[in-house]
C-alpha cells in the first residue's frame, strides 16, 4: 500500500491555500505596518442629509483584504475538514484523522449550536458566545475535552493501541502504512510511529485524557484550598493573615522544579508522604461545603441538619474512597493505618497519578490563596459588607455568601488561565520523567521520549507539543473571551 | 526605609532557614537515603550494609542534629572504625588529632562535599552558575526591551489593530511552555532533514548544515548566535508574553491619563505624547513584574538545559535532585531562594525609588 500523503486527493487545493494563506500573512503585516503610520484615511464629504462619510483609505482597503482573506482561508479549512470526513484516508492525512475525530466534530456542533440557542438564558457562560475570541478558545479546549472522553473513556477515535509495539513500525513518518495489516486492522499510522513502534495519533489522543481528567480536578482543588484559607486571611488580617501569608510564601519561594523533584519519586511515595498530603488537601472541599452551608442556614436547625447530614455524609464517603487504596490510607513498609474496607471504596487512584495530582494542587493553593486573600481585602470594605456585618451576619456568611460571589469574576478567569497553567505543569512532570509511568502515553512523558531523536525524526515530539500548545492557548483565549464579558457588566 | 530592609532581611533568612530545613528533611527520609546507599555502594547491597554504611557516615543521627550540623552549630560526627581509624564530616581518614576541626558546616564556609561529582559543592556550583548566568544574561537582553516594546505598541492605541495583533501575540507566547517552544525551534530551525534548514542550504543562504545548532553545549566555552541563541529564544519567548501584557495594561492606563489628554489637546506630536509623556511613568509597574519574573525563568532555564544540553545550574539541579546528592542539592536551593528573595526585595525597594508616589513610613 502507498504510503498517505498529507492531503491525498484534496491536493489540488493546496495551492490555492497556500496562496490565500501566504496573501493572509502579507496584508496582516501591511495592516500593522500602516497602523503605525500617521492616519492618512481618505477625506471627508458632508452628504446632502447632513451626515459625514469618508472613504476607507488604505488601511481600511487592508483592513476588509484581511477580513475577507481569512474568510477564505477558514473557509477552505471546512473544505478540508468536510472533504476528509467524507473521503477519509483518500483524502490524505488530514483526510484520515478528519474521520476519526467525526464523534468530536458531532458533538462539538451540538454543544455550539445548543449554547447559541440559549445563549441568553445562561449567564455569564452564554454571553462567552458574544466575543470571538472567547468562541475559539472554548471550542479548543471543547475539542480536547470530547477527545480526551471519547478516546480515553470510551476508546472510540484512536486508531491502534496506544502500548502495543508493531513491528517495522519504528520512527516511521507520518501516513506509512501499516506493516503485515490484517482485516479489521485501520491500514495506517496517521501520524507515524514513535521510537519503540507505537502509533503516535492513538497516544496523542489517549494522552489528552491524562490530562483533561487531572487538569480540571487539580486546579478545583487549589481553588477550595486557597479559597478555604484565603478568605479568613484575608478578611480577618492580623496574626492569622501574616502566618498563612509566610506559609503561601515560603511555598512560592521554593523553584516549582526543585519541589517536583522532591516530591515526586518513587522513594517519597514509599515513605507516604503524598497519601498525608492527600488526607490534608482533599479534606478542603468538605471543610468548605460545611462552612458554606451551616452558615447559611444555622438558623433554620431542622433544615440545616439533615441538609448537612446527607452532604457531609455523601462528601466523606467520597473523601475516604479518595485517600484509602486496597484498604488502607496510608501503607507503608513498617506500619498501616487502616481506610474503608475494599467493598466501599468506590474508587482506587493510582500512587503514581496520586502524588503527581497532590504535588500539582499543593503547587498551584498558594498562588489561589494569594488571589482571594487580596480580593477579600478588597471587597471588606465594601458597603453591602458593613450592611452584612451591621444586619449581625456571622463572619463565615459574609466570606462565603457576600465576599466570594462578588470575587467570581476574577475567580472564573483565573480558574481558566490555572487549568491551563496545570496542563503546563503536567507537561514538566512528564518532560522529565517524573511520576507517571515511562511508557504513558501523556503529551509531557511524550515529548520527553521524542526530544532525543528530534532532528531525525521530529514528528513522534512534534504532535503532543502542537497539542499542549494548542490546549493552552485555548484555555488562555476562554479566559480572555471571559475576562471581556465579565468587565462589560 | 531602613529598618524596612532590615525587616525584609530578617524574613528571608527566615524563610531560607525553613526552607533548606524542608529539603534537608525529604532528602533524608530513609527511602532516598537508601537510595543514595545504593547508588554509593553497590546495587545489591543488604540492608545491613546499607545500615553500616549509613550510620559510618552519619546519615542515621536525629534529623535536627545533622542540620545543625551542615549549618555549621554543632559538632561534627566522628566515626572510629573497627581497625581504630578515625574519620568524621570534617576530616578525612589519616588526620592527625590537632588538625582536625570541630565544626565544618555553611557558616565556616563549607558547603560539604558533592557525592555526584566527588568535589566540593562550592566550586561546583558556582561554575554552573557562571554558565546560567551567560544564559541569563542572554535572556533578558532579548526579553526585555523586546517585551517592552511589543507592551509599549500594544498600549498606544488601546483596540487599534496593532494592539490586537500583538496582544494575541503575548497570549500565545505565555501559552507555549519551554519545552513546547524548543522542541518546535529544533525541530523547524536546527534539524539538517526537516524545516528550514535543508531549503535555506540548498538555495545557498547558509553555509553550515543547519541555521542555528541544535545543542548548546559548545556554547558553555564558546558561545555565538550560531550555538546559543535557540536556548536563549526559547527561555525568553515564554517569559515575554507575561511582561508585555503588563507592559500593554500600565501603558493603556497611563495614556488615558489626564495629563496626556492635555497634551494631544496641545497639539503635541503622538510620538512625543509617547517617548516623553506616558513611557516613563508606563516603565514603573512592569519594573516590578520584571524582577518577580527572574524567578520563574529559573524553571525555564532548568528545562531549556535539559533539553539543549547546556551544563549550568538547572542542569546541576537536576543531576543533584535524580541522585540524591543531598549537600549539593542544599546548595542549589540556598541559591534559588536567595535569587528569589533578593529580587522580591529589589523589586519593592525599586518601585519605591521609581514611583514617587508611594513612600514607606
Amino acid at each position: 500500500m502507498e504510503p498517505l500523503t498529507w492531503t491525498g486527493a484534496l491536493s489540488g487545493l493546496n495551492i490555492v491555500f497556500y496562496t490565500v494563506v501566504g496573501l493572509l500573512a502579507l496584508a496582516i503585516v501591511l495592516q500593522i505596518l500602516a497602523a503605525l503610520l500617521p492616519s492618512t484615511g481618505g477625506t471627508a464629504s458632508v452628504n446632502p442629509d447632513g451626515t459625514m462619510t469618508a472613504s476607507p483609505g488604505f488601511s481600511g482597503l487592508i483592513g476588509s483584504a484581511v477580513a475577507w482573506l481569512f474568510y477564505a482561508t477558514l473557509a477552505l479549512i471546512l473544505v478540508y475538514l468536510v472533504g476528509g470526513i467524507f473521503l477519509g484516508p483518500e483524502a490524505g492525512i488530514f483526510g484520515g484523522m478528519a474521520q476519526q475525530f467525526l464523534p468530536v466534530w458531532i458533538a462539538l456542533i451540538v454543544t455550539f449550536a445548543l449554547s447559541i440557542t440559549y445563549k441568553r438564558r445562561l449567564g455569564l457562560y452564554g454571553k462567552l458566545f458574544d466575543s470571538t475570541v472567547g468562541m475559539i478558545g472554548f471550542a479548543i479546549v471543547m475539542f480536547w475535552v470530547f477527545t480526551g472522553v471519547f478516546g480515553g473513556v470510551f476508546d472510540l477515535l484512536v486508531t491502534h493501541d496506544s502500548l502495543s509495539q508493531v513491528s517495522g513500525m519504528k520512527n516511521k513518518l507520518p501516513g506509512t502504512p501499516l506493516r503485515g495489516a490484517e482485516e479489521g486492522d485501520y491500514p495506517w499510522f496517521l501520524l507515524g510511529g514513535d521510537n519503540l513502534a507505537r502509533d503516535v495519533f492513538s497516544r496523542l489522543i489517549k494522552g489528552s485524557w491524562v490530562v483533561v481528567k487531572i487538569a480540571p480536578f487539580a486546579t478545583l482543588f487549589a481553588f477550595m484550598v486557597g479559597i478555604t484559607l484565603g478568605l479568613p486571611a484575608g478578611y480577618y488580617g492580623g496574626k492569622l493573615d501574616t502566618l498563612l501569608s509566610f506559609l503561601a510564601n515560603l511555598i512560592l519561594a521554593f523553584p516549582v522544579i526543585l519541589l517536583f523533584y522532591l516530591l515526586v519519586t518513587p522513594e517519597i511515595v514509599l515513605t507516604g508522604i503524598p497519601n498525608y498530603m492527600a488526607l490534608f488537601l482533599f479534606s478542603f472541599p468538605l471543610i468548605f461545603a460545611a462552612i458554606l452551608l451551616n452558615s447559611r442556614y444555622y438558623t433554620q436547625p431542622s433544615f440545616r441538619t439533615p441538609l448537612l447530614v446527607v452532604v457531609l455524609g455523601v462528601g466523606l464517603w467520597l473523601y475516604l474512597s479518595m485517600v484509602t487504596t486496597d484498604g488502607a490510607i496510608v501503607a507503608t513498609n513498617t506500619y498501616v493505618i487502616p481506610g474503608i474496607p475494599p467493598f466501599l471504596d468506590l474508587f482506587d487512584i493510582d500512587p503514581g497519578i496520586l502524588v503527581v495530582f497532590v504535588s500539582v494542587v499543593f503547587v498551584n493553593s498558594p498562588t489561589v490563596f494569594r488571589i482571594v486573600r487580596g480580593l477579600a481585602m478588597d471587597i471588606k470594605t465594601r458597603d453591602y459588607v458593613a450592611a452584612a456585618q451591621t444586619r449581625g451576619e456571622g463572619p463565615w456568611y459574609i466570606m462565603l455568601w457576600e465576599i466570594l460571589p462578588n470575587a467570581r469574576g476574577p475567580l472564573i478567569v483565573d480558574f481558566c488561565l490555572r487549568i491551563g497553567y496545570t496542563t503546563i505543569l503536567l507537561g514538566t512532570l512528564g518532560f522529565f520523567g517524573l511520576g507517571l509511568e515511562s511508557e504513558s502515553p501523556d503529551w509531557g512523558s511524550t515529548i520527553n521520549a521524542g526530544r532525543r531523536l528530534l532532528s531525525l525524526y521530529p514528528h513522534a515530539a512534534i504532535a503532543p507539543a502542537l497539542a499542549l500548545l494548542s490546549l493552552v492557548l485555548g484555555l488562555n483565549l476562554l479566559a480572555d473571551g471571559l475576562r471581556e464579558e465579565s468587565l462589560r457588566d | 526605609m531602613g529598618l524596612f530592609i532590615l525587616r525584609r532581611l530578617g524574613v528571608m533568612l527566615l524563610t531560607a532557614l525553613c526552607l533548606t530545613f524542608i529539603v534537608f528533611w525529604l532528602t533524608n527520609l530513609y527511602p532516598n537515603l537508601e537510595k543514595l546507599a545504593k547508588t554509593q555502594g553497590n546495587f545489591r547491597m543488604s540492608d545491613e550494609a546499607v545500615t553500616s554504611y549509613l550510620t559510618d557516615r552519619g546519615y542515621l543521627q536525629p534529623l535536627p542534629v545533622k542540620f545543625g550540623q551542615w549549618l555549621g552549630v554543632l559538632p561534627g560526627w566522628e566515626t572510629v572504625r573497627d581497625d581504630g581509624e578515625v574519620f568524621g564530616r570534617c576530616f578525612a581518614a589519616g588526620t592527625p588529632e590537632e588538625a582536625r576541626p570541630t565544626r565544618c558546616g555553611v557558616l565556616q564556609g563549607d558547603w560539604g562535599f558533592s557525592t555526584v561529582f566527588k568535589e566540593d559543592v562550592a566550586p561546583t556550583v558556582l561554575t554552573r552558575l557562571a554558565l546560567t548566568g551567560k544564559l541569563m544574561l542572554g535572556v533578558l537582553l532579548l526579553m526585555v526591551p523586546s517585551a517592552l516594546i511589543v507592551g509599549v505598541l500594544a498600549g498606544m492605541k488601546e483596540g487599534s489593530k496593532l494592539d490586537r495583533s500583538l496582544s494575541t501575540f503575548s497570549i500565545a507566547t505565555t501559552a507555549t511552555p519551554e519545552y513546547v517552544s524548543g522542541v518546535i525551534f529544533i525541530a523547524v530551525l536546527a534539524s539538517s532533514k526537516y524545516g528550514l534548514s535543508p531549503l535555506l542550504n540548498e538555495w545557498g543562504v547558509i553555509d553550515s548544515k543547519t541555521l542555528f545548532l541544535g545543542s548548546a553545549t559548545s556554547a558553555m566555552a564558546d558561545a555565538n548566535f550560531w550555538n546559543f541563541f535557540l536556548p536563549v529564544l526559547t527561555i525568553s519567548l515564554y517569559g515575554m508574553g507575561y511582561i508585555a501584557r503588563m507592559t500593554r495594561a500600565s501603558m493603556t492606563e497611563v495614556m488615558t491619563a489626564q495629563y496626556i489628554r492635555t497634551a494631544r489637546l496641545k497639539g503635541v506630536k503622538f510620538s512625543d505624547i509617547v517617548l516623553k509623556h506616558a513611557l516613563r511613568n508606563a516603565l514603573i509597574a512592569p519594573f516590578t513584574v520584571i524582577m518577580l519574573q527572574i524567578p520563574w525563568l529559573l524553571n525555564g532555564v532548568v528545562i531549556v538545559e535539559t533539553l539543549f544540553n547546556y551544563k549550568g545550574f538547572g542542569w546541576l539541579l537536576v543531576q543533584a535532585a535524580s541522585n540524591n546528592d543531598i549537600e549539593l542539592l542544599l546548595a542549589v536551593s540556598v541559591v534559588s531562594v536567595i535569587v528569589v528573595l533578593v529580587t522580591q526585595l529589589i523589586s519593592d525597594i525599586g518601585y519605591v525609588y521609581l514611583n514617587p508616589r508611594i513612600r514607606i513610613s
